[in-house]
């Protein structure tokens, strides 16, 4: 079974992003990047699926301009086997990626293909359901659990009251939750080898998508800030203040 | 216009969530239809006709949506939904699963999990785990919309008198199936219809110490939240998880107890109206966001808490 995984150049989990002065995006000057927290676990679980046997290669695929390939080779380094980057400039947008992917599915015959569920900077949480009905397969998102058996795929699934199982045909798209696995570090020399796995570059036209955004940012701003309040000094006098100050209790 | 909300409910009963939808929907302005696609959904169909603001319901009550399969149910409403101009839906773990595959089936992008609607193609909506708001617009003929619950009032439950209309769409893909499901059985509201919420955190120490929360939950008719960080060292399901990728929650009262305040944490819950910290580590980046402080061990705080309300 060949297994396609997608993965995304977002800023690192840990920088607390903020809106430009002049409100035309995210201010992104000097800030660590890093594969998407989300994604890191598709391609963990796609390697772990490769050393139980049940897939024979793992392709990793990013979109974007030339420094999206760290990503791509960081995600070799963890055990996919080769990448393709999709290589442009235009601020791509979910439904744009995922024909993009669809392309590639078709040309690669994938039969798991695994996402983030979502990407820590668009918070969009799209491109795999989307990626599912362009290609006319079914979906496991926010997968906790994925057991491939007689040709399908099991995917217990994080929802609001709980867990769900399904069960999927094959090919199918997973996307990843949280509590699917944690990602291993790449050791030194698999980063060395990561160099020398095979990368192509491929563009938007080659996969026969125009890649323009659907959906235009008229500007971007900084949330309302919370005042930060008062430090109680006891559980009595915050019990009293929430009675009789804020009046919630 | 015309706008298509696709109801949250449990077949019996509509979600509150669906509620919240109906507003964004009157704040865009138009003929409001509301979808209840599920297996012995009548009830869910006439919760639905009661609410506000809704000119007709469409009940689609078929064994092939009974558990929301994404497969099934997006291609109904693709379907219908090709009559309207806008396609609502909250941000649940439903909508999340469907809304995009119904988008991708009409070929226009989705505008995700919207906080305001600026006019009938503009919204503002979070980015960046709410630490920067976009204001976007589409150009798209339909326009298909999550709806972040916690940025609208809810519309009344009573009072509407909408028609009732039965769908006989059957859309079964046959490419997915129900196994099962584990749903947390609670006496206690649900964390995002919840007004009071109590979180644990890290600090919590493991799963048996969120009993102490449990107690003081159940006196203030709490809903009981947790941090990621307790959620992945196990202590606590994940249908418990407040935070960017879990549940988005502004309650009138909000207390994070044993939580550091990460920015993930604090994108699910910084627009509650009150938030209390209590942390002993007075450096905690919770206390910059927390109404009331309280810099204590929590094994004390908690007690002495339970003991005084």
């Amino acid at each position: 079974m060949k297994i396609l995984v997608a993965v995304k150049r977002v800023a690192d989990a840990n920088v607390k992003v903020r809106a430009k002065a002049d409100g035309s995006a995210a201010d992104l000057a000097n800030v660590k990047m890093a594969i998407n927290p989300f994604c890191e676990i598709a391609v963990e679980e796609a390697v772990r699926l490769k050393e139980k046997g049940v897939a024979t290669e793992v392709v990793v695929v990013s979109m974007g301009d030339k420094a999206c390939q760290e990503q791509i080779r960081t995600a070799l380094a963890l055990g996919a086997d080769r990448g393709i980057h999709v290589e442009t400039d235009v601020d791509l947008q979910p439904l744009a990626i995922a024909k993009m992917l669809k392309a590639i599915v078709d040309k690669e015959s994938s039969e798991l293909i695994i996402l983030g569920k979502q990407s820590i900077d668009g918070d969009n949480n799209q491109t795999g359901q989307m990626l599912a009905a362009l290609a006319g397969i079914p979906q496991g998102t926010f997968a906790s659990e994925v057991v491939i058996e007689d040709g399908k795929a099991a995917v217990t699934r994080e929802i609001d009251g709980g867990l769900q199982t399904i069960s999927l045909s094959l090919p199918a798209v997973v996307t990843t939750d949280l509590r699917l696995n944690e990602p291993r570090y790449a050791s030194l020399p698999n980063i060395m080898k990561a160099k020398r796995k095979p990368l192509d570059v491929v563009s938007p036209a080659d996969l026969g998508v125009d890649p323009a955004p659907g959906v235009t940012t008229l500007k971007v701003e900084a949330p309302a800030e919370r005042q930060a309040g008062i430090i109680v000094e006891s559980v009595e006098e915050l019990v009293d203040k929430l009675k009789n100050e804020a009046k919630v209790i | 216009m015309s706008i298509l909300v696709i109801a949250e409910h449990d077949n019996s009963s509509l979600k509150v969530a669906t509620l919240n939808t109906i507003a964004a929907a009157k704040a865009i302005g138009g003929d409001i239809v509301v979808l209840v696609a599920g297996a012995n959904c009548a009830g869910a169909g006439e919760a639905a006709a009661k609410a506000d603001g809704v000119s007709k319901v469409l009940v689609a009550d078929n064994a092939a949506y009974e558990h929301q399969l994404a497969e099934n149910v997006s291609l109904l409403i693709s379907e219908i939904g090709k009559d309207y101009t806008h396609i609502l839906s909250p941000s649940t773990s439903n909508g999340k699963n469907i809304l995009p595959r119904v988008a991708a089936l009409l070929d226009v992008e989705q505008i995700s999990d919207i906080m305001s609607v600026e006019s009938e193609d503009t919204f503002k909506r979070p980015i960046y785990a709410g630490n920067v708001i976009a204001t976007v617009q589409s150009t798209d003929s339909i326009k298909v919309i999550t709806v972040r619950g916690t940025a609208f009032d809810p519309v009344a439950s009573e009072g509407g008198s909408a028609s009732v209309e039965s769908l006989d769409v059957v859309k079964d893909a046959g490419i997915s199936s129900f196994v099962k499901e584990e749903i947390a059985k609670s006496e206690r509201p649900e964390l995002t219809a919840a007004k009071v919420i109590i979180s644990g955190g890290r600090g919590m120490q493991n799963g048996e110490n969120f009993k102490l929360l449990e107690v003081v939950a159940d006196k203030l008719g709490a809903a009981v939240g947790a941090s990621r960080a307790a959620v992945d060292a196990g202590f606590v399901p994940n249908d418990m998880q407040v935070g960017q990728t879990g549940k988005i929650v502004a309650p009138d009262l909000y207390v994070a107890v044993g939580i550091s305040g990460a920015i993930q944490h604090l994108a699910g819950m910084k627009d509650s109206k009150v938030i209390v910290a209590i942390n002993k580590d007075e450096d905690a980046p919770i206390f910059q966001v927390a109404d009331y402080g309280l810099v204590a061990d929590l094994f004390d705080a908690l007690p002495e808490l339970d003991s005084k309300l």
